[in-house]
């Protein structure tokens, strides 16, 4: 059975209310279409796990799929706060938002720990902060060959990891080159994986050293070009820095937000759809 | 005399990239510390290693990223590993000299907070959070610190130490397990700060031209200790302003042009 499915049936068939849901990508790549598909689907309960949560995660807080966010570092980069996240954080609206909050390092070696099948990650982290005070998460392990004692933070295994890839081939290999990220890790840790791509290909013609997700790692490929936008895909399209400062004032208020989602993502039966509507205005 | 030819924010930069040499390599904060480290990379420091926490070693942008997983950042690195790597081989493994990072509050020890104004669990203001800082902030050989110095930012008692500074002062982050010297020098648009060898509280050791000590202190939210003799900052070069301003002007334009595509 083929792999390649619609970005609307790999959310439905990979993604159930209460599941615990990766959406990864570090500024390159990111998972939008996904996220709003999980929006138009009506998600509810999540744990968004993410390093650096920006629009997207926004937007999905805003609609009140999530309960919970695990996270390192959550900003719309380079313009400034997420309001929707802040308002969720600082006046439980729509509802109450628990966080557990890490840092990069420790989160990419929690990844890592997951992908490698081990209960936890082992880092020289948090040295003299506050976050460890603050998350019963964040432990300490004492070596058994040196004495020293070292962070130890739970492994990332999520019900489900979400990238965007640029390209595949018919078989649901997926071939991602760039800023990787953590988006391997992050797939490997999963129980169930779903790729969107920007392009189906014959053959992926791939240096051997490529960073190349199996199609026997993946539940699901999706094609869905420009479906990291506004983020952007190297080799395809550059960021839309516009879309990212004008998302600063749609955010801002909850009417304007709701407004804006209702109107363009659930107004819109796919991201095709929704692209054409904010072209629209 | 005449009015300066450079902003605060200009010799704030141009002082914070004269401390970068051929021999760094340094892990990049976004903003303030990204324009300085390319700065030296443009001027004086054309070998300068610069390291962006997404994975890009020797990176070389055009322009300023706005974001610190920028493609431009990967179109002419050295070369581009995975976020794991760049934390436990690069960083974790003690390659990187320098940190050099921003902050939006730090106190006498140089310790920075990312994460919130007010209480942790109500927070007055939520902000970003640690990123890579905390690691950064340890294990890095030491750490240079760049942000505009007001009562705001330079506070007596942080809400949230998100990365330690010198902790406590004297020899309390020796003794904590971190690898790093810690902070060494702190540039603001005012002027430049260093730990007192001994009880590790930030001192004001320089001036940028026409700031005085009294604007230091005051626009400092402890009493701030005043070395007895204090440096004069160089004003910026002519070469050094022109390749800043160009610099800005690029990015500005690449950032605009980029509106809308995709």
């Amino acid at each position: 059975m083929s792999k390649i499915v619609s970005l609307k049936q790999a959310i439905a068939e990979n993604l159930r209310d209460g599941d615990t849901v990766a959406m990864e990508g570090f500024t390159h790549l990111i998972p939008f279409a996904a996220g709003h598909e999980v929006i138009r689907q009506g998600r509810k309960r999540l744990t968004l796990i993410r390093m650096t949560p920006d629009i997207i995660y926004d937007q999905m807080i805003g609609v009140g799929c999530a309960e919970r966010l695990v996270f390192s570092w959550g900003g719309n980069p380079g313009v400034g706060s997420l309001h929707r996240f802040r308002d969720a954080v600082e006046r439980d609206w729509p509802v109450p938002l628990a966080i557990e909050e890490h840092s990069h390092a420790d989160m990419a070696a929690r990844y890592q720990a997951g992908a490698s099948g081990l209960p936890f990650a082992v880092l020289r982290g948090y040295v003299g902060s506050d976050l460890p005070a603050n998350n019963p998460r964040i432990k300490t392990v004492t070596c058994p060959f040196s004495g020293e004692v070292l962070a130890a933070t739970p492994a990332i295994n999520p019900d489900l990891t979400v990238i965007h890839a640029q390209k595949a081939d018919r078989q649901g290999n997926v071939l991602i080159w760039g800023i990787v990220g953590i988006q391997k890790e992050a797939v490997l840790a999963a129980k169930r994986a779903v790729v969107t791509v920007e392009e189906i290909v014959d053959e992926l013609d791939a240096p051997v050293n490529s960073c190349i997700l199996p199609h026997w790692t993946v539940n699901a490929v999706c094609h869905v070009p420009g479906g990291a936008h506004p983020s952007y895909a190297h080799g395809y399209y550059g960021r839309d820095n516009a879309f990212c400062k004008a998302w600063d004032g749609i955010a801002r208020e909850r009417d304007g937000f709701r407004a804006w989602i209702d109107k363009h993502v659930l107004g819109s039966v796919d991201f095709a759809a929704f692209r054409r509507s904010i072209a629209r205005g | 005399m005449a009015e300066p030819a450079y902003t605060p924010n200009e010799i704030m930069t141009v002082a914070a990239a004269r401390l970068m040499s051929n021999a760094t390599v340094c892990f990049v904060g976004i903003g303030l510390p990204s324009a300085a480290a390319n700065l030296a990379r443009l001027t004086h420091a054309p070998d300068i290693v610069l390291i962006y926490e997404s994975g890009t070693i020797g990176a070389k942008p055009e322009v300023l990223p706005l974001s610190i997983g920028d493609g431009e950042l990967a179109e002419y690195a050295d070369t581009v590993v995975s976020v794991p790597e760049i934390f436990r081989y690069w960083l974790q493994g003690g390659r990187v000299t320098v940190g050099f990072l921003g902050a939006a509050q730090i106190d006498r020890f140089a310790n920075i907070n990312t994460t919130v104004i007010g209480p942790y669990a109500k927070p007055k203001t939520r902000l970003p959070g640690a990123g890579g800082a905390p690691e950064i902030a340890a294990a890095a050989g030491e750490v240079f610190i760049v942000l505009r110095q007001n009562p705001r930012a330079f506070v007596d008692k942080l809400d949230f130490v998100t990365s330690a500074g010198h902790l406590t002062g004297g020899d309390s982050r020796a003794k904590s397990g971190a690898r790093g010297k810690g902070p060494t020098v702190v540039i603001t648009d005012l002027g430049v700060l260093k730990p007192d060898p001994v009880s590790k509280e930030l001192t004001l050791v320089g001036l940028h031209p026409g700031v005085t000590a009294e604007q230091a202190k005051a626009a400092t939210g402890w009493k701030l200790k005043v070395a007895e003799r204090l440096e004069i900052t160089t004003p910026p070069s002519a070469q050094e302003l022109a390749v800043l301003r160009d610099l800005h002007a690029r990015t500005a334009k690449a950032h605009g042009q980029q509106v809308g595509e995709g």
